[in-house]
């Protein structure tokens, strides 16, 4: 027994020892609770609530683009589309088939909404279709039972009304690009569109507007519990445009008849555009759905330049419309008074080289006016020849030729006006003077957009203020501030402005005139201009020999661009406008009446405000011509 | 005799009668049990939203199916308990072989045998297997010949064949725990405190080596112990999210069903081995030293129970048994507040999980069998007419 005494002894003494342990270590624990519950709860509490609440972006509503008196242009529509959440769904493929009895649904469709299921957790909406009609909504929600984890969700669509007749101004929205990921968290939203071209994109920044946050509640896995507080955001601003839509429109359907033509028309003294058409157009809601790559494909590589908006990106040489810069430069130089006269036998020879009159039996003498109005290449040639291509390119610059006008759109092109240094520094050859007969008949190296030529215009009848093109009015609703920028005078005598606003008027007025069967008809709505032809591609001195190929027997694209720069009402001039005809012709026979019929147009419109007394200012001298008329 | 009465016959002593031993189950000890399985139902019924489905229905009825195991294993006499403890010693060692031949792969690892109503996990169960073989092998030897090294032999092989089946499923909790139970029983019985340190020593200098043989995930569970933020979203993912869980709870908890790291899911296994959290989130640090102290309560009681038997199996199986409880609940509380490694060793009676339940209800059957059969005395040299 002492044994069995023994070993009990020793057993509850080491028990006493191992319970003291287990004690003590149970202590360890609760003094590790201590610290993590009381010590650093503040640390652990933040943890939590880091971990449970996720932020999420509400995309703002994009805001709306409407013409000047409010009409809609660019709008949201309600996007329906169908989504599924695959975890609620079960049988995917089942749903899709059943689906697909009810809406079109392609193969490549059902693949790619099979392919996102695999990829994303089962709780993730996946976008199945887009765009449903009402019809659509409606069967489906009749159908809802059979179609499990599929819901309708509704979203916006950007709709342009008018179609192709603002696609160029406007531009379109799309899916936001890789290298277009500025920071803008909004810009990751899946299915956010941002402005690709035009107004569009120009006034992104206040279009888009702010997103809005919801803090919702997440589970580990990410799925959304419950919504805690709602943050609206801001919705784009909405942009009104100097646009008269019904003008534009017009203007779209009167270029319709050509191959390939655009227009601009222009207040003279705020600088605002009226419309701006570019033809052959697009369907701008193609893009916001989602082009297909041979859609895409076709309008991209379309000869002519359907999705370029030729009115900013079409280059042209002006032609004769280039003419009353020669003039003007002339003009102020004091190398031609207003009553010089130069004798045209249809040529001019300089060294060895011999400069063709477009009229190459000649115009015999005459003065600026007629020499204008004529379109007499020799009288201008000689101008040049004595002022040379630096004054020219002066000022040209100073009506808006060779560098962007600053118009509210994106890319808008350069154009070109040569002089010495320029032509130096690209070909490291010195200018010949022959170069500068060339470009006084707007040849050669100069380039200039139908914008240019439209601000040029504007500024020679404005009384010679540099007035800007703009196309938004009011950004922001009502109480957006009218975006008028002063136009700073451009310096010239406003009897030089008077001198070639006259010649202007002989074109279309005078019976000698380039273009004097494009007159308007109308009393008080008469228009002065400017004809262009300018050629695309050289005649050469056999052709000179065997007689020219009439322009409608050589190939589309090889015949001359047709030009017009005009302006209206004659007696106090409102309007600007510029059309472009490419490969159409002849200035007076094809553009000229496009011309009229946009300005006799926008007379019966008058889309303008009241002018301030500033610039009502008129032109000096300017009346009933005088001298030759 | 028959044969059932040969086997059954366990010596002229009378022990307490059928009545006298229902009236003698310590039920103070099953009301206990009865609270910690209530508190964790309550914690089962949050984990799952505020519903009884899916854990909390289930786990009634295991609790019920334990309490019917407890009372039996209670009844029966506990020498009969000692006479078959090597018996069933080696039936639960026969089927932790079968595990490795028919197991089921679950978690990773291969524990369970599917018996088509519950999956049984072996090794659970030789949690108490061990305890009873060791019982039965240390009643015989005075605390003379447990100081003779060579006497060790014996009870270190019943303790290391289990362990190294478990490591080879491979379940490092387990085979820790079957150390330590077996370590603090060889403390209680008298080993010499030096071979401890030579054995302590010995396992020590055995570390690297062992650490080849660890499988990948886990050393990775080892090194992210040493450093949660390592990996905050893979395997540290448990610990940190645990600890936010804990620690967000703050001195008086959410809430009842208000625990948000848990029912957001961001605490894993939220029913199962991270459940101490779930109720430390919810009640708070009051709440979780409120549990612990009821653990404590019942450790204690058996471990007193133990004291009291006036059988060296009684006692040994008692304590043993006792200080098994300690483990699980020691282990797995230190393991959800980032003391220890995480190792997958359940909280009795709490977390979701059948066999912990029933192995747990049919230990604490053994002690009560040892309450009941307190005052039956044992001869040091074994049963009487011994087959």
């Amino acid at each position: 027994m002492d044994r069995d005494v023994e070993r009990f002894r020793c057993l509850t003494r080491r028990t006493l020892v191992l319970g003291g342990l287990q004690l003590g270590l149970f202590g360890v624990l609760g003094a590790r609770m201590y610290v993590l519950q009381v010590s650093e709860r503040e640390r652990y509490a933040m943890l939590a609530e880091e971990n449970r609440i996720n932020v999420r972006l509400i995309a703002p509503s994009r805001g709306t683009i409407v013409d000047r008196t409010g009409e809609p242009l660019a709008v949201n529509d309600q996007n329906f589309r169908v989504v599924m959440v695959a975890e609620q769904s079960g049988d995917v493929d089942t749903t899709l088939a059943r689906l697909s009895d009810i809406v079109d649904l392609s193969d490549a469709d059902i693949r790619r909404v099979l392919r996102d299921v695999e990829r994303r957790p089962a709780f993730v909406p996946v976008n199945v279709i887009d765009n449903l009609n009402w019809r659509q909504v409606s069967r489906l929600e009749v159908n809802q039972p059979e179609l499990p984890g599929l819901s309708i969700e509704v979203g916006e669509l950007r709709r342009y009304p008018y179609v192709e007749a603002t696609a160029h101004v406007l531009g379109y929205v799309g899916a936001v690009s890789e290298n277009e990921m500025t920071g803008d968290p909004v810009l990751a939203l899946p299915g956010f569109r941002i402005g690709k071209t035009g107004i569009e994109r120009e006034y992104e920044h206040e279009l888009r507007g702010e997103a809005g946050t919801s803090q919702v509640e997440v589970n580990a896995v990410g799925r959304v519990i419950r919504e805690l507080a709602r943050d609206e955001g801001l919705p784009g601003a909405q942009v009104q445009t100097t646009l008269d839509i019904g003008l534009q429109d017009y203007a779209q359907r009167r270029l319709a008849g050509e191959e390939s033509a655009s227009a601009v028309v222009m207040d003279i003294h705020t600088g605002e555009i009226f419309a701006m058409a570019s033809h052959p157009s697009f369907d701008p809601n193609l893009f916001t759905t989602g082009i297909d790559s041979a859609t895409w494909a076709t309008l991209r590589d379309d000869p002519r330049g359907r999705l370029s908006n030729k009115t900013v990106n079409g280059q042209y040489a002006p032609g004769s419309t280039f003419k009353m810069l020669v003039a003007l430069a002339g003009l102020e130089s004091g190398v031609i008074g207003p009553n010089a006269s130069v004798y045209c036998p249809g040529y001019l020879d300089l060294g060895n080289h011999r400069f063709h009159c477009w009229r190459h039996w000649g115009h015999g003498r005459l003065g600026l006016n007629q020499a204008l109005a004529q379109s007499c290449d020799v009288f201008f040639y000689d101008i040049a020849r004595r002022i040379g291509i630096d004054t020219i390119a002066e000022m040209a610059s100073r009506f808006g030729i060779g560098a962007p006008v600053g118009i509210d759109l994106p890319h808008e092109s350069t154009g070109l006006m040569p002089n010495r240094a320029w032509k130096e520094r690209q070909f490291d050859r010195p200018w010949q003077q022959g170069e500068t007969l060339v470009a006084s008949i707007g040849q050669g190296y100069v380039l200039a957009t139908p914008l240019q030529l439209c601000v040029m215009v504007a500024r020679m009848v404005n009384g010679g203020r540099a007035v800007r093109p703009h196309l938004a009015m009011r950004v922001g609703g009502p109480d957006g501030a009218p975006v008028d920028p002063p136009a700073p005078d451009l310096g010239i005598d406003p009897l030089w402005l008077g001198e070639v606003t006259r010649g202007m008027i002989a074109v279309t007025s005078d019976p000698r005139g380039t273009a004097r069967g494009a007159q308007i008809p109308e009393e008080g709505m008469q228009m002065g201009g400017k004809t262009g032809t300018s050629q695309v591609r050289r005649i050469t001195m056999a052709e000179r020999m065997t007689g020219i190929i009439p322009n409608d027997q050589r190939p589309w694209d090889d015949r001359d661009h047709a030009l017009f720069v005009g302006f209206a009402p004659v007696d106090a001039p409102r309007y600007a406008v510029a059309v472009v005809v490419e490969h159409g012709g002849g200035g007076s026979a094809v553009a000229a009446p496009i011309a009229r019929d946009l300005l006799w147009e926008t007379q019966r419109r008058a889309p303008g405000r009241p002018l301030t007394p500033e610039q009502t200012v008129a032109t000096p001298g300017l009346g009933p011509p005088t001298g030759e008329g | 005799m028959s044969l059932l009465d040969r086997l059954t016959y366990v010596g002229d002593e009378e022990g307490p009668s059928f009545g006298e031993k229902l009236l003698s189950i310590n039920w103070i000890l099953v009301l206990l049990l009865t609270l910690l399985t209530g508190v964790g139902l309550a914690m089962l019924y949050s984990a799952a939203s505020g519903s009884f489905e899916p854990w909390a229905s289930r786990q009634a009825i295991r609790y019920g199916i334990g309490l019917t195991v407890l009372i039996v294993v209670a009844l029966i006499d506990l020498r009969i308990w000692m006479r078959f403890a090597y018996a069933i010693y080696g039936f639960t060692f026969l089927m932790l072989v079968a595990v490795e031949a028919m197991g089921v792969v679950g978690m990773g690892a291969q524990r369970w045998i599917d018996l088509g109503i519950i999956q049984l996990q072996p090794s659970e169960l030789m949690k108490i297997a061990v305890v009873l073989a060791l019982a039965r092998y240390f009643h015989g030897p005075t605390l003379e010949e447990v100081g003779h090294p060579t006497r060790l032999i014996v009870p270190i092989a019943l303790v290391m064949l289990p362990v190294g089946l478990v490591l080879r499923q491979p379940d490092l909790g387990t085979a820790m725990m079957l150390m330590m139970v077996a370590g603090a029983i060889f403390f209680v019985v008298g080993v010499r405190l030096w071979k401890f340190l030579v054995v302590i020593g010995l396992g020590a200098a055995a570390v690297p080596l062992a650490w080849t043989l660890l499988h990948d995930y886990q050393r990775e569970r080892i090194l992210t112990f040493l450093d949660p933020e390592r990996d905050p979203l893979g395997a540290g993912y448990h610990i940190l999210q645990s600890q936010i869980a804990l620690g967000s709870g703050g001195l008086f908890g959410k809430g009842f069903l208000q625990g948000t790291q848990a029912h957001l899911n961001f605490l894993p296994e939220r029913q199962t081995d991270f459940i101490f959290t779930m109720l430390a989130e919810e009640f708070g640090l009051v709440g979780g030293v409120a549990l612990l102290c009821l653990f404590v309560i019942v450790i204690l009681y058996g471990v007193i129970i133990g004291l009291r038997s006036r059988t060296h199996f009684g006692r040994i199986l008692a304590i043993g048994l006792s200080f098994n409880l300690f483990l699980y609940v020691f282990i797995n509380v230190a393991m959800v507040m980032g003391l220890i490694p995480v190792v997958g060793v359940p909280l009795p009676l709490i977390s979701y999980g059948g066999t912990v339940m029933l192995a747990t209800m049919g230990a604490y059957g053994f002690i009560i069998c040892v309450y009941v059969h307190r005052d039956v005395r044992v001869p040091r040299r074994g049963l009487q007419s011994e087959l």
